[in-house]
């Protein structure tokens, strides 16, 4: 009984479509990065690694983190994301984060 | 698309650094307060597509719906739908060479083209469609990832094909137990892990399951996944794959790093733990929970002592709404809200509410929903590492003047 019902909802839930619209080329361009890295220890490193694949605010837009945390998105970035930065940058911009994007 | 080498991405990265030396386009946007601050956002207009937007995240993008847009109707415009990439999307789509492919467990492969998807039976179904991650600058302690507000979600009538109908005609192998699901967009490093997102099949041959080339009856807009996207009703976003090119059935289940690794919750009552609690056992986020707020008023509201009408959006998760109330005291008492109509069990449903403002100073509105399986939204916020699945009863401070 339970099933019947549920078939019945659905068929309430998904209703006829009209036709397929007119599929164009899309081509599409990307407005330029809003926000940089603000000044601190490092910050040409930083900008030199973490630009390469997201823009400044997905760093800036964060909560202040502990640097433990910040040491962990690095790794992230290094071993899942597979961004190329050295060991020695990512204890540089480990060191940027924690001075500029830490709680007190 | 090829994935850059080492030495492209830091040529990039040096002509982004010059890029960023130019001042943006942003315009002042929301502060949407969230716990220890840093919630302040700038509004942009001038990503492809879209209209006035919230910026989270300039690339890859994460755009927010501005909140006073949900009070405009159920149905978010289409240039107004949120829009969240992993990694960056297509910039360019050419509709006669697309491809829809589906391969790996099944008897016939097929490389379908959109004419070819044409010729299956069309259907529609209105659903939410809500970043997992949803409202995640709200979450005390705050955690890391997209610091959404509550912009991250939208809802939109879908039109496309049963994925059923289309798993059928390449006949899928008796011992295939997932069907993963990938798109245009790829790595920007040529080893990082491509977005792939997997259902069980039997989920997968549900009716709802459907691939949209259509929203609120227009082709999707490229950063909402033209020219195909699956939709997957009553579920996260991150299983509804934009620019969706490639189905591939396993016959296990799916070990990719998107689905054993990260998009996990706990498997606990709202996927709800304490900070720093371990020993918890860890599953792929699902189904979606019930929310409602208030749409035509903002925090700091200014309401005159008397009667005054609110008016807002529900959704039940991953069934409809049943009720919807409202509280005019801080969640003292309750009266229930005329709800809209209803567009079906997975598309938001508009409500309206007459409530009485007494005194004069600060006062707190509330409003909470009941979906048809009796689920209601909790009193308080539940909590777990990733910030994903809140939907803890919202409250909006106002005056009486």
């Amino acid at each position: 009984m339970a099933a019947i019902a549920g078939v019945l909802v659905l068929a309430a839930a998904v209703a006829e479509a009209g036709p397929l619209p007119a599929f164009k080329a899309q081509s599409v361009e990307l407005p330029a990065d809003a926000a940089a890295f603000p000044d601190g220890p490092n910050v040409k490193t930083v900008t030199q690694n973490c630009l390469a694949c997201h823009s400044a605010d997905m760093v800036l837009d964060q909560p202040l983190l502990a640097r433990p945390t910040w040491a962990a998105e690095v790794t992230k970035m290094r071993n899942v994301y597979k961004a190329p930065i050295s060991d020695a940058d990512a204890a540089l911009i480990v060191d940027y984060l924690a001075a500029t994007h830490s709680p007190p | 698309m090829s994935a850059p080498s080492r030495r492209s991405i830091l040529a990039q990265a040096g002509s982004m650094l010059a890029l960023a030396a130019t001042p943006g386009l942003a315009a002042p946007g929301p502060d949407f307060a969230f716990p220890g601050g840093n919630g302040a956002r700038p509004l942009v207009k001038d990503f492809p597509q879209k209209g006035t937007m919230v910026l989270q995240r300039s690339r890859p993008p994460l755009l927010e719906t501005p909140f006073t847009d949900f009070d405009s109707g159920v149905f978010t415009p289409n240039e107004k739908f949120f829009v969240r990439w992993h990694w960056a999307p297509p910039s360019e789509i050419e509709p006669a060479s697309f491809r829809l492919k589906i391969h790996g467990q099944v008897e016939r492969e097929q490389s379908l083209s959109l004419s070819d998807l044409s010729k299956f039976e069309r259907v529609e179904v209105a659903a939410v469609n809500q970043c997992s991650g949803n409202s995640r600058g709200f979450f005390e302690p705050r955690v890391p990832g997209a610091q959404w507000g509550n912009g991250g979600m939208g809802n939109a009538r879908w039109s496309g094909v049963r994925l059923r109908d289309l798993l059928d005609r390449a006949g899928v192998k008796s011992g295939a137990m997932a069907a993963r699901f990938s798109g245009l967009d790829q790595p920007t490093v040529s080893e990082g892990p491509w977005f792939r997102k997997s259902l069980a099949v039997e989920h997968a041959r549900q009716p709802e399951v459907i691939i949209a080339y259509a929203m609120n009856g227009r082709p999707l807009p490229v950063l909402n996944g033209y020219p195909i996207r699956l939709v997957v009703p009553g579920w996260y976003s991150t299983y509804w794959i934009k620019a969706l090119s490639d189905i591939e059935l396993l016959d296990a289940p799916d070990d990719n790093y998107w689905m054993k690794t990260a998009y996990l919750i706990p498997d606990t009552p709202r996927a709800d733990i304490k900070p720093g609690q371990t020993g918890v056992t860890m599953v792929p986020i699902n189904r979606m929970v019930p929310r409602s707020f208030i749409t035509n008023l903002a925090a700091g509201a200014k309401l005159k002592a008397g009667a005054a009408t609110i008016r807002g959006l529900a959704m039940g998760g991953d069934c409809g709404i049943a009720k919807v109330e409202v509280s005019a005291d801080g969640g003292r008492s309750w009266s229930d809200a005329k709800l809209g109509r209803d567009e079906g069990p997975y598309s938001f449903r508009q409500w309206t509410a007459k409530i009485t403002m007494r005194g004069s100073g600060d006062a707190t509105l509330a409003v909470r929903c009941t979906n048809t399986k009796g689920e209601a939204q909790p009193d308080t916020p539940n909590w777990n590492p990733s910030g994903f699945m809140r939907n803890v009863v919202e409250h909006l401070p106002v005056t009486v003047i």
